[in-house]
């Protein structure tokens, strides 16, 4: 058994990623995720080899992520929204490169400056890329504290395995909410050497480097079929969901988040009044769960996404429904919270 | 017979893809040389930048890394964390350094960053063809500038040497030529003290390098030199504005 802490989402987040080895964050103060990036000053500042910089922006901070990360080290960096909108040049050159590290957006609501209010509408933008080129972040969802926690620990592991960055997609309401939270002892695992391509110093070998673009056609497409044939590879054995009473379920939410924690109570509620509701929570977001969702569409012909946007997820769950069911969609948006009672609400005019 | 001339070690045999009479060449051998002479190849980083320099990977015999457009000193930033020991230096352009790039450069030197950054500033973009950067002459004519800089609207070009030697934290910050020979032997020596601050962990060094593009000047290799001398050095002086002395 691990310890067992009562600890605030944000600052778990950093104790995972230090407890995962990261000694070097770089970051840039904003709402509602600041409290992670003063816990990674409190304590890296007083360890050994290890650094914190408050950068002068999002841009310089991920692009301090890109050189640290470069050395072969695990690196992290975090922001909510606006900020993270700031960092996509420098997560599509880390990318390119293939260089592990990741990235924490605590949303909040958008567009523009939006609010400080937990959102989920950078869903497009971290499953689908977000920075210009063919690319994806491994992007995973979690939906409590103890969750931030494992999720940041296996988003290093993920990150160092397919040298691709990784994202912990959470809200400003994970970031802020107090639970007590366990650090597990992890089962070891294997990662790939890093030995083959980080910067040292060329002592004793061919200097070598990083970098992000080769301006032969034939050689860059190669070079994305490469990246790409990694996505396939998490495709396959990286997703990762949470399935609750789909067995003879009237109709299935799909949400994730803290929106499926919500959710969960929606389900009590409508066992009460005797329905039966399912629910499917994707904790990788990228890769997506089709696969479940697509088997639980020939059988339940009925879907509710449920998001705190206007509508992002709803259209990969379409795409994995592919017409086999009827998928409807729920959402609030500017940082409201949908209440279980309004879940169940909406959930009943589809029964 | 003892060898007296010949490519530094810490330059590869790639053939340099720069223009003719183009003052990129010189530098990178200066750097190059520096390098050798305090046999820091093998324990170096550089960064490399976007520009016509984005290649310099190649050219450099160390290990390399190429940031995007103006984060640099960002990335060294990232690498020297990490690195302490390593020599880390940045190689930058004056759009990258100076425009897109004003704030990594500023916060950098700032904080005091223990890197060195070799500052190309050719009065011009010169690898998207010539368009008008920050150090660009009043009333030179670029491809966004085609009737001249006029300061009313485009401001007046950037002096970056004396802007960052207002800095506390930067260590060593200079501004040299390589027009003529004796420019060049005195080029040399500065590339060398500023890789020295940083040997002996002092804080951050910068020298501006004035340098031609005869390509997009639409002026020989001669008339480039020429009019670097005559255009460029009245404007941008050259000398050390900041000695790790005034530092301590
Ligand atoms: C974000 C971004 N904006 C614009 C560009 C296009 N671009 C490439 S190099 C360059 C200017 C280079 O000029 P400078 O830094 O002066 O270097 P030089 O080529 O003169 O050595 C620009 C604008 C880019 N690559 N990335
Ligand atoms: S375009 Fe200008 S800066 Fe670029 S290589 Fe040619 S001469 Fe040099
Ligand atoms: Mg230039």
């Amino acid at each position: 058994m691990g310890e067992k802490m009562l600890m605030k989402g944000n600052e778990a987040i950093g104790e995972a990623a230090i407890r995962a080895g990261c000694r070097y964050y770089f970051g840039y103060p904003i709402t509602p995720q600041s409290e992670l990036t003063a816990y990674m000053a409190k304590k890296l500042l007083k360890m050994k080899d290890a650094a914190f910089v408050q950068a002068e922006s999002e841009i310089a901070a991920i692009n301090m992520v890109y050189g640290a990360a470069s050395t072969g080290v695990r690196v992290m960096t975090s922001s909510s929204s606006p900020g993270i909108s700031l960092k996509q040049e420098g997560i599509s050159y880390i990318t390119c490169s293939e260089i592990p590290c990741v990235v924490v957006n605590m949303q909040r609501g958008g567009p523009g400056l939006g609010d400080i209010q937990p959102a989920q509408s950078d869903y497009f933008q971290a499953v689908k890329g977000g920075g210009h080129g063919d690319y994806h972040l491994i992007v995973l969802a979690p939906s409590s504290v103890q969750e931030l926690v494992d999720l940041t620990m296996d988003a290093f592991d993920l990150a160092d395995k397919y040298t691709n960055p990784a994202m912990i997609l959470g809200d400003g309401l994970l970031g802020q909410m107090m639970e007590a939270v366990e650090f597990k002892e992890r089962p070891k695992v294997e990662l790939p050497d890093k030995s083959g391509w980080n910067l040292t110093g060329c002592k004793g070998r061919e200097h070598r480097y990083v970098v992000s673009f080769d301006l032969d056609p034939n050689i860059l497409e190669k070079w994305n079929l490469n990246i790409n044939e990694k996505y396939k590879k998490l495709k396959e054995k990286e997703v990762r969901y949470e399935a609750v009473n789909l067995e003879n379920a009237d109709l299935v939410i799909v949400a994730y988040g803290t929106v499926a924690r919500i959710a969960k109570t929606t389900i009590q509620m409508a066992k009460k009044e005797g329905i039966n509701i399912g629910l499917i929570r994707p904790i990788t977001l990228f890769p997506f769960p089709e696969k479940i969702i697509a088997s639980t569409a020939v059988k339940t012909k009925k879907f509710l996404t449920v998001e705190m946007s206007l509508g992002q997820m709803v259209e990969d769950v379409k795409l994995a429904v592919n017409g086999k069911a009827e998928v409807n969609f729920y959402g609030r948006a500017g940082g409201i919270i949908p209440s279980p009672e309004e879940i169940l609400k909406e959930a009943k005019k589809y029964l | 017979m003892k060898k007296v001339f010949g490519r530094p070690e810490s330059l590869t045999e790639v053939p340099f893809t720069y223009c003719p009479g183009c003052h990129h060449g010189i530098a990178h051998r200066l750097v190059a040389e520096v390098l050798d002479e305090f046999k820091v190849r093998e324990n170096t980083i550089g960064v490399c930048p976007v520009g016509c320099s984005v290649f310099a990977y190649l050219f450099f015999n160390v290990d390399m890394i190429c940031a995007a457009h103006g984060r640099a000193p960002a990335t060294a930033t990232g690498i020297k964390r990490v690195k302490p020991d390593s020599i880390v230096f940045t190689y930058q352009g004056d759009g990258d350094l100076a425009s897109i790039g004003t704030a990594e450069i500023v916060h950098a030197a700032n904080r005091g960053e223990n890197i060195t950054v070799i500052f190309i500033n050719n009065a011009i973009y010169g690898m998207t063809g010539g368009q008008m950067a920050p150090t660009t002459l009043v009333g030179q004519v670029t491809q966004t500038s085609p009737y001249g800089r006029d300061p009313k609207t485009m401001g007046y070009p950037i002096k970056m040497a004396e802007m960052l030697s207002t800095l506390k934290r930067a260590a060593y910050i200079s501004r040299v030529a390589l027009n003529k020979p004796a420019n060049i032997i005195k080029a040399k020596k500065s590339i060398k003290k500023a890789f020295q601050v940083q040997l002996d962990k002092k804080g951050f060094s910068m020298v501006e390098i004035l340098s031609t593009c005869p390509t997009n000047w639409g002026l020989s290799p001669i008339e480039a030199s020429k009019w670097l001398e005559e255009n460029m050095i009245p404007y941008f002086p050259l000398g050390e504005f900041r000695t790790p002395e005034e530092v301590a």
